[in-house]
């Protein structure tokens, strides 16, 4: 049997940041372009901006595993407050891959954690939700720099999963907004 | 997987989502309910159906979980078909309803989407609300996965309705891991689940049959009490074929074929995990990277567990030389967890049995990961080479010393 690659994305954010929807959202895109998944919040006494996580796996065959993600690949924080006050990088793969939400180049990022090892990306999010979409919710943002960072879709697959979920719901300035913010984060997320 | 006619449609949806789709597309004449966390969502996604009026459903709004059993109880009596949902505390309080909804064999249909029982309050998944009513005279559904719960909600309606069941069924799926993950599940159209389920025109009813009235949950002496007790273990013990049948029935329609527990890779299995609910997946994951080591492991996951299928189990297993059971409920002050001490006493008088080991895992939500079921395979192991000998006490994993 060939070897199946299951990805495991661990996502950090506040309460009310959008990280479960993201989540949710990654786990659609993928069923529409034929892969198995599970996206899960992990329940608590959030609130709105205590921090949260939410949890992703894709994979190209049925997942069986059901049991919490310990040690992901792939990393996405949506607040760059949590990097101060949670350990983002907990059971993280040596060779992951951390995406930050943040105005900061990768770099100075590495250095304030001291981190040794994976790989980190940065995109400025909340400013371009700000300006796309005209609120400070990084959520569809931070997923455009996720596809960038690991290349693990075409960014189409993306924005069309956008503008065909979205449209359901909302208005056309609000879903186009927000596939011009997948978009700009898809070009301007920085590697180290 | 056998090919079918019906057209399935393959969608993304938390376990919660899918058994209120279920319910929608059996379209219950009666649904009361009171809404507890993790079964919530069920509830409020089955009210926005009734919102909207898509589903003909009288839908009441009750103050606690015991008036919600006694308003189900009311209405089935009245033949009118009738389900709810509920989990932990909720179905704890609807404690004395259980026992009276098997007894009049009203065929209600309960989610009861697995959650702790305080105390400590806790909203996370262990199987201790339902196997606390395992002895209720209800038929117990477990589901593995958010399409296990969205089928087995379909098959429940038909086994409950049957003619010669007519008992309550609750169907399980774990608290927020199943209730709450989006998943990828095939759902059957509308018009096939209506075919499926049918309508329900039981022979005694105020509402079909108000010219034959009949008498519901009368007062029974010594004279009468014990041959109804009876007639409820006669009626459950019986109900196991019925099962089979609705379960295969539902195989041709959909393709997807269960049984009254899954045997997995155990055939040449020198030892087994028995487990229920969502850790059967996280035990297959660790089976099939343990079998690609060599170690020849299997399980035995359980979907039905009232009726319990106490010949088959023994059947499958007697050949196994050590077997693990995994309880997600404790049964304090006495052996282990119910599905180790019942599975331990089907084996009793078979004349080939293996050695056995009891464990609790995930209480209150405790994550159960591949390594803590690595544990139980690898104590096997160690029995079966006569290295160690079955402990007599459970064994609790992955608790904090």
């Amino acid at each position: 049997m060939a070897e199946v690659k299951l990805t495991e994305i661990r996502w950090h954010a506040r309460g009310g940041q959008g990280a479960v929807t993201a989540a949710k959202l990654l786990a659609e895109t993928a069923l529409s372009q034929g892969q198995y998944f599970q996206a899960f919040p992990e329940y608590g006494p959030e609130r709105m901006g205590a921090p949260i996580q939410a949890f992703t796996r894709i994979s190209s065959e049925p997942i069986h595993i059901r049991s919490s993600i310990a040690n992901p690949e792939i990393v996405v924080v949506l607040d760059p407050t949590l990097l101060k006050a949670v350990d983002v990088t907990s059971g993280m793969h040596a060779d992951g891959v951390l995406i930050v939400n943040t105005d900061d180049e990768p770099k100075a990022i590495r250095k304030a954690m001291g981190l040794k090892g994976r790989t980190i990306f940065t995109v400025n999010a909340t400013r371009i939700a700000q300006e796309t979409i005209g609120r400070p919710i990084p959520n569809t943002p931070m997923m455009g720099a996720l596809v960038k960072a690991t290349g693990m879709m075409p960014i189409g697959n993306l924005t069309d999963y956008v503008r065909k979920s979205f449209g359901k719901k909302f208005s056309e300035e609000i879903i186009e907004g927000n596939v011009r913010a997948v978009e700009r984060a898809y070009a301007e997320v920085k590697a180290e | 997987m056998a090919k079918t006619a019906t057209k399935q449609k393959i969608v993304a949806m938390t376990g919660n989502a899918g058994c209120a789709l279920a319910m929608k597309q059996i379209n219950p004449d009666v649904v009361a309910a009171y809404p507890i966390t993790p079964q919530t969502t069920i509830v409020e996604e089955f009210a926005n159906y009734v919102a909207n009026g898509v589903v003909d459903t009288e839908y009441i709004n009750v103050e606690s979980e015991h008036s919600a059993m006694s308003a189900c109880i009311g209405a089935s009596a009245a033949g009118a078909r009738v389900m709810t949902s509920t989990s932990s505390q909720g179905l704890a309080l609807m404690w004395e309803e259980l026992s009276i909804a098997s007894s009049l064999r009203l065929p209600i249909v309960m989610q009861t989407v697995n959650r702790a029982l305080s105390g400590p309050i806790n909203i996370h998944c262990d199987h201790s609300d339902s196997m606390g009513a395992r002895d209720m005279g209800w038929i117990h559904l477990f589901a593995e996965t958010a399409q296990e719960a969205y089928d087995n909600t379909i098959m429940a309606i038909k086994i409950a309705e049957h003619k010669d069941v007519r008992l309550p069924v609750m169907s399980m799926h774990d608290g927020f891991i199943t209730s709450h993950a989006i998943d990828r599940f095939e759902v059957l159209d509308d018009a096939d689940v209506k075919k499926f389920v049918g309508n329900y025109m039981p022979k005694h009813s105020l509402l079909y049959n108000p010219n034959e009235p009949v008498t519901f949950g009368p007062f029974a002496m010594p004279a009468f009490y014990y041959e109804q007790r009876k007639q409820l273990r006669v009626a459950i013990d019986g109900s196991k074929d019925i099962v089979m049948k609705v379960t295969d029935d539902f195989a041709k329609l959909s393709g997807r074929q269960y049984g009254l527990f899954e045997e997995y890779r155990l055939d040449d299995a020198d030892v087994a995990v028995v487990v229920l609910g969502s850790t059967a997946g996280t035990t297959r994951y660790v089976i099939d990277a343990m079998r690609a080591q060599g170690v020849k492991v299997g399980m035995l996951k359980l979907r039905v567990f009232r009726p319990f299928p106490a010949e088959e189990i023994a059947q499958a297993l007697s050949k196994i030389k050590a077997v693990g059971v995994m309880d997600r409920s404790d049964t304090v002050g006495t052996l282990g967890g119910p599905v180790y001490v019942e599975i331990k006493a089907a084996l009793y008088n078979s004349k080939q049995r293996p050695a056995m080991q009891g464990y609790v895992y995930g209480l209150g939500g405790r994550d159960t990961g591949p390594d803590q079921i690595e544990t139980v395979i690898g104590d096997l192991v160690k029995v079966v080479k006569g290295e160690q000998s079955p402990r007599e006490a459970v064994t609790l994993l992955g608790v904090k010393e």
